[in-house]
């Protein structure tokens, strides 16, 4: 039962701790990916979001912008800390998010003879 | 202490009386020219030194190797070892460093199922060994250690062996070895020695020490009707069976139990029990992959959720508390933490026999529901044989139906690790998963064993990778004390080389960096590996630390790569490999390089040499 109460916090925290400001640019690929490495968000999600035993995978990521943000505020329980807007602007995190969304899509394994079972 | 007429006390009083009484040159001359004179002390005998027979004992424990940097305080035991015993039975491997020598003997063990004598000084050597001593002891391993030492004050020639003398030479490392000795007689030593090889060797596994008194060494041997008592082993402690009937019906009564599995296997039977378990239970098994406790593709082999467990049944594990309970982000090294799996426990585990209380590696208290105390694989047979009695044709029929699903599940799971796999398949610095594809294409179709943990690589030969064989994976440090990864690989591919395996290391940098010169040991001692270079340039757990504590302070992150980047200079792997005797190819940063390079370098290690690709990687 305690699922449902940590997914509800998540969603709290999504749309009430964290609205993005309209005044808020597009999001900056490039300088998302300056930051993206800057910060070290690669060292555990991967160079291009593939995740690993540190961090989630976030290639293909299902959160909305917001979402995203809210996550990187309040992140659930596990390694990632929270990033506060002190040291992630809500600006930052847009850029971030639009650089997330520029990472490729998994590849059929079946067309890669490495990856056959 | 014992005394013949050509005791080295007798030389070190004439040498004393020598260099007092007479000027610097004459005293020159009288060595080279020790028959004129009179001051020169009988210093030959044809008698044996007291480490001919520590030898003749050693050799009746059936060691393979001693691995050892060389000192002083044993070289008593080192000449005989190497002379009289003929350099075999142990045969003598050259250590750089006492780390690399237990770290050697840790790893061997893992794949041989026996120890490895390694001798240190009692002082400095050990201070060397003792992280790596640690390790084996959190990872549950014997090594057999041999500390050299000067008791007697009047045996110790100038500053060094002062020095290197001490009064109680294993206290040092007495919280983590599980019994250790100091002889005064050889018969004393011939009794503690075969002792110490039996207690290392009854579950659970832990190393021990002896220490060989530099005296006893070096003196003839003056005792009379020495014997060596005769080995025996003992049976490993076995789960009681009236609490092992209890585990068997919580086990069947339950409709999603979870076997987690810690250090199960100590031989290659222990696998198939545990595949037989499995199986008869149709229960998924989460592998904390501490040893090769299961196949990999077993259809029930996956990462089952405790969550929903109504029984666990923990075998041997290592910090389950942390998979049974939710720390939150800002608090992981506070307390603020929630259980989340509330299964009813079943703990089979024999550390509790050898609980020591200063060093915290026994971890939280598990709150079992049924605890037994005792081996792990000699406790399976009667539970299986239990569960067996208890399974009725109804159960058999409910049990295979929630096989099938978990079976579904981890062939989903699996499908599903394949596709992310290809997730930065073509990304520089390579990603983890490609390096891990790169090398099950080659070494998929011979007889392999790989020697390094996988943890550091997102798991992603355990995820890829066929494993069914017990020294196929040896599991990790033990207590996370990095230095291990090197010496560990090698030793253990020396217990493969016998057998003709093609031994592969992913190796992290900053684990190699402690002390690289164990790779000129695999070089000299012809140890063929493949070596893969994990360069990933940065500690990045601890980058990923500061960068936690900046956050929690909100302090910024731009300073977490002050101490933990190994960048400015890059280091130079493949050089630093070829000075040390390898063949070595690298920096390799494109993944297209990667498959022609590992083709080159397995050629090299079947030939019997040591190598090393340096490839520039992901993080993790």
């Amino acid at each position: 039962m305690r699922t449902p109460f940590v997914f509800l916090t998540f969603l709290t925290a999504a749309f009430l701790c964290s609205p993005v400001s309209a005044q808020l640019k597009p999001g900056n690929v490039d300088n998302g990916k300056r930051l993206f490495m800057f910060n070290g968000c690669y060292q555990c999600h991967g160079t291009l979001g593939q995740g690993g035993a540190a961090g989630a995978r976030l290639a293909q990521t299902k959160l909305t912008q917001q979402g995203f943000i809210a996550f990187v505020r309040n992140p659930p329980p596990s390694n990632m800390p929270p990033y506060r807007a002190k040291i992630m602007p809500d600006q930052e995190l847009v850029d971030v998010y639009a650089y997330v969304q520029t990472f490729p899509v998994p590849l059929n394994p079946a067309n890669i003879p490495l990856l056959k079972p | 202490m014992a005394k013949s007429k050509n005791s080295r006390r007798g030389f070190l009083r004439g040498a004393a009386a020598a260099a007092i009484g007479a000027p610097v040159a004459m005293a020159q001359q009288a060595a080279l020219k020790p028959e004129a004179s009179s001051a020169v002390p009988e210093v030959t005998s044809n008698q044996r030194p007291g480490a001919d027979f520590m030898v003749d004992v050693f050799k009746t424990l059936g060691f393979e190797y001693c691995a050892a940097n060389p000192g002083s305080s044993f070289r008593g035991l080192q000449e005989s070892l190497i002379t009289y015993g003929g350099n075999k039975s142990p045969e003598w491997l050259t250590c750089c460093h006492e780390e690399s020598s237990a770290a050697m003997a840790h790893g061997y063990f893992k794949v041989e199922g026996k120890p490895m004598m390694i001798m240190a000084h009692g002082t400095v050597g050990l201070q060397h060994a003792s992280m790596a001593i640690y390790n084996a002891w959190c990872d549950r391993v014997p090594v057999y250690v041999v500390l050299g030492n000067i008791l007697d004050v009047n045996y110790r020639r100038g500053n060094a062996e002062w020095v290197h003398s001490v009064q109680d030479a294993a206290a040092m490392v007495r919280d983590y070895i599980k019994w250790d000795d100091t002889p005064v007689t050889l018969q004393h030593f011939a009794e503690s020695a075969v002792r110490a090889y039996k207690v290392a060797m009854t579950p659970p596994y832990e190393p021990v020490a002896i220490v060989a008194d530099g005296a006893l060494q070096e003196e003839p041997i003056s005792e009379k009707n020495l014997r060596i008592p005769k080995l025996a082993l003992s049976a490993p402690p076995q789960g009681e069976i009236a609490a092992v009937r209890q585990a068997a019906k919580m086990l069947v009564e339950a409709e999603n139990p979870v076997i987690v599995a810690g250090r199960v296997a100590r031989t290659p039977k222990g696998v198939e029990l545990l595949v037989e378990l499995a199986e008869t239970l149709q229960a998924p098994v989460r592998d904390q992959r501490l040893r090769m406790n299961f196949p990999t593709r077993h259809p029930l082999a996956g990462n089952a959720d405790l969550k929903n467990a109504d029984v666990i049944l923990s075998l041997e594990t290592q910090d389950l508390w942390s998979s049974l309970n939710n720390q939150t982000g800002l608090n992981k090294f506070g307390m603020e933490f929630r259980r989340t799996a509330n299964g009813k426990l079943i703990d089979i585990s024999a550390v509790e026999l050898n609980y020591k209380s200063n060093y915290q590696d026994f971890g939280h208290y598990l709150e079992p529901a049924l605890s037994i105390t005792g081996d792990v694989e000699a406790t399976l047979p009667s539970l299986i044989e239990e569960i067996r009695k208890l399974l009725t044709a109804d159960r058999k029929r409910a049990l295979a139906e929630r096989g099938a699903k978990i079976v579904d599940a981890n062939r989903k799971a699996r499908e599903r690790d394949r596709e992310l796999a290809t997730l930065a398949w073509d990304a520089s610095p390579i990603s983890t998963a490609r390096l891990s594809a790169e090398l099950w294409a080659q070494i998929k179709n011979e007889d392999w064993s790989l020697v390094s943990t996988d943890n550091f690589q997102s798991a992603w030969p355990g995820r890829l990778w066929d494993f069914t064989k017990h020294y196929q994976y040896i599991g990790g440090q033990g207590g996370a004390g990095i230095g291990y990864g090197a010496p560990a690989a090698v030793g253990a591919a020396l217990a493969n080389r016998k057998y003709g395996r093609l031994t592969i290391n992913i190796q992290c940098d900053g684990d190699f960096n402690y002390a690289p010169g164990v790779f000129w040991t695999a070089a000299h001692h012809r140890i063929p590996m493949l070596s893969v270079m994990h360069n990933n340039r940065a500690y990045h757990q601890e980058r990923m630390y500061l960068q936690m504590m900046g956050n929690k302070f909100d302090r910024g992150l731009g300073n977490s790569d002050v101490g933990t980047a190994l960048t400015d200079p890059f280091i130079d792997y493949a050089s630093i490999a070829k000075g040390y005797g390898l063949y070595a190819e690298g920096p390799i940063s494109d993944p297209k390089d990667l498959g022609p390079a590992i083709g080159r370098a397995i050629a090299r290690v079947k030939a019997g040499q040591p190598a090393l690709l340096d490839t520039v990687t992901q993080p993790r």
